[in-house]
């Protein structure tokens, strides 16, 4: 149980590339921090940089008020879930779950209680003396997490821990992870380039782009106030639409702003809407369908009612509190 | 390519036969000849069959050994053969083990020197080095001793690069893992790399086991005392009579027994050599 700091925290690789610029969360203890966005934007280097797997080149990291800048990975009373997982392949379920304690030299019969805890939550009792290969995705992906829950640490790093299942799977262990989270109460820091994953596990987010923090908030706050371009672009599921403000000179506020942000979920279909699009795809999702087409030249999206057709025009008007609007410039959130 | 004719699959077979034949003839020969007399042998006409006399032919060279030649007993022999090339097999493997680990996971200064050293020493194989190594070895007081024999053949370019390929293949995920798991680097080694290259240390350990066995110039060399000469060695100073015939039917004896266990080893370890080669999942 514990607080993490991330202050000023940046990462300038020796040839003088910039991983990370000048990075700032407070993490408070037993809170669910999400850390997302592209490949590429430094999301796993900023974790591994906590983790103690790469090395901090400015600023500072606290773990538990403790700065942890200098301090082995195995010091900084953390534990990590990895992509592939990671197991010890020659060791059994039971010696994975082990070897951690073991090195810290804990009692035999403290290290047996907890492992058993663990099989318990997991689910892993029948498997404790299988070799990983013997074990399915999902299997060996709770073991990974045994590994950290023995451990008992003051805080949980995954990084991108259900890219390697498949979807069915991946929902599951989703809700599995946050319900662990919650009764553990365990500070955890968690990576994916995934936004519904992150959406549906976060207490916050934090979403990064080239190596910066583009917006910290809960899941709903980042949604419904994106505090960029690119935040909106990325949060949420179709995409937000963009298009340049001129392209729709009917729509109030567009005169000052550069780039207009509309959900495709926000827009109603009336009569004499400002905004006409001609549909040139349909996608059907059953109860309804996106259909696409262009508005000032940009690819536009809308959930329409599933008798919207290829070819048909359609009349779309916005409410005023669904309209976003963002500097064209800098990309940032103008109100 | 899966083809289903049958003349091919004939033409196949003859081929590998052939090629069976031509291995496996002068091993026969070897064995036939060790079970005939000495007379028998060279009248002229080479026999095809076994003779009569394997059990004394044998028996004589286990317990007394060429007497005329100066060789000792071939259990003798034997031993040292064993001796040095385990000494060899393992001292290799130790080593080379131990410098691919620092190569791969460890950043030192000059560490690129250090790998480039080593992989100059491939072009350095005893023989071309031979009469340096020899000064040296005799400087050092180590003719006729067992490590005279085995430790200027230890050091292993070959073997260490083996290794290397095989912690490259070797998860970084793995090694951070342990990292987290508080394993410092030699307690890594010993739980985590060394039980995961198990099957290439077995596989390495048959090419080595051979290699050091097959020792002929190097030991032919630094032993003068015959209570250190080694099998090849030795039956090559059998076969050396300077005042008459070779007595070809108990040389043979030597060398059928001196086959036996670089065979024995090969057997052994068949299952894990194989795996050794082909498996890359780790």
């Amino acid at each position: 149980m514990a607080s993490i700091t991330l202050e000023n925290v940046g990462k300038v690789y020796p040839g003088g590339t910039r991983a990370i610029g000048d990075v700032n969360i407070d993490i408070a203890d037993g809170e669910f921090i999400v850390l997302v966005g592209p490949s590429g934007c430094g999301k796993s280097t900023l974790l591994r940089m906590v983790a103690g797997l790469e090395s901090i080149t400015d600023g500072t990291v606290r773990i538990a008020d403790r700065v942890v800048n200098e301090i082995e990975p195995a010091d900084r009373d953390i534990a990590m879930v990895f992509q592939n997982y990671a197991l010890y392949p020659h060791m059994s379920v039971r010696q994975n779950l082990e070897y951690g304690l073991k090195n810290r030299g804990t009692k035999r019969d403290e290290i047996d209680r907890r492992v058993a805890e663990a099989a318990g939550i997991l689910q892993l009792e029948p498997y404790l003396d299988r070799k990983p290969r013997a074990l399915s995705g999902g299997q060996r992906q709770r073991v990974a997490m045994g590994r950290a829950i023995v451990r008992e640490p003051a805080a949980f790093l995954f990084d991108e821990p259900l890219s390697n299942l498949d979807a069915k799977l991946r929902v599951a262990m989703r809700l599995e992870i946050k319900e662990l989270q919650k009764r553990l109460r365990t500070t955890s820091l968690y990576v994916t380039h995934d936004q519904l994953e992150a959406m549906t596990l976060a207490d916050r987010l934090v979403v990064l782009n080239m190596g910066k923090v583009e917006q910290i908030g809960t899941p709903l706050e980042v949604y419904r106030r994106p505090a960029s371009a690119f935040v909106a672009g990325f949060i949420g599921s179709p995409a937000m639409n963009l298009i340049p403000a001129r392209a729709v000179p009917h729509l109030p506020g567009s005169a000052h702003a550069g780039l207009l942000g509309i959900r495709p979920e926000d827009m109603d279909i009336t009569a004499d809407g400002p905004i006409v699009l001609r549909i040139n795809a349909v996608e059907e999702l059953g109860a309804q369908r996106l259909v696409h087409g262009l508005v000032g030249g940009e690819a536009f999206t809308v959930t329409a009612p599933s008798d919207a057709d290829l070819g048909e025009v359609l009349r779309l008007s916005v409410p005023t509190q669904a309209l976003h609007r963002f500097d064209a410039e800098s990309g940032k959130r103008l109100d | 390519m899966i083809e289903n004719r049958p003349g091919l699959n004939l033409l196949a077979h003859l081929v590998l036969i052939l090629g069976v034949a031509i291995v496996a003839m002068p091993v026969w020969i070897a064995f036939v000849a060790s079970t005939h007399t000495a007379t028998d042998f060279s009248s002229g006409t080479i026999p095809m069959w076994p003779g009569p006399h394997l059990i004394e032919n044998y028996s004589r060279m286990l317990d007394s050994g060429l007497s005329t030649s100066g060789t000792p007993p071939v259990g003798m022999m034997m031993l040292n053969s064993l001796v040095m090339a385990l000494m060899i097999a393992i001292g290799k493997i130790i080593i080379s083990v131990l410098s691919a680990f620092a190569i791969v996971y460890f950043r030192f200064p000059l560490r690129n020197l250090a790998f480039w050293c080593i992989f100059i020493t491939l072009m350095l194989p005893v023989e071309v080095r031979i009469v340096p190594t020899f000064q040296v070895v005799a400087g050092l007081g180590l003719l006729n001793s067992y490590a005279g024999l085995s430790i200027p053949l230890i050091a292993s370019a070959t073997a260490t690069f083996l290794f290397r390929q095989v912690f490259l293949t070797i998860p970084d995920e793995l090694t951070e893992a342990a990292r987290i798991d508080g394993a410092g680097p030699m307690k890594f080694f010993r739980d985590i790399l060394l039980p995961l290259s198990r099957t290439n240390i077995a596989a390495l350990f048959v090419i080595l086991f051979i290699y050091g066995w097959n020792q002929y110039l190097w030991p032919l060399l630094v032993t003068t005392d015959s209570s250190y000469y080694t099998i090849v060695a030795g039956i090559k100073r059998m076969a050396d009579a300077v005042d008459g015939l070779p007595q070809w039917h108990l040389v043979m004896a030597t060398a059928v027994m001196a086959m036996l266990p670089p065979v024995a080893v090969v057997i052994a370890m068949q299952k894990l050599f194989v795996k050794g080669l082909v498996e890359t999942e780790k």
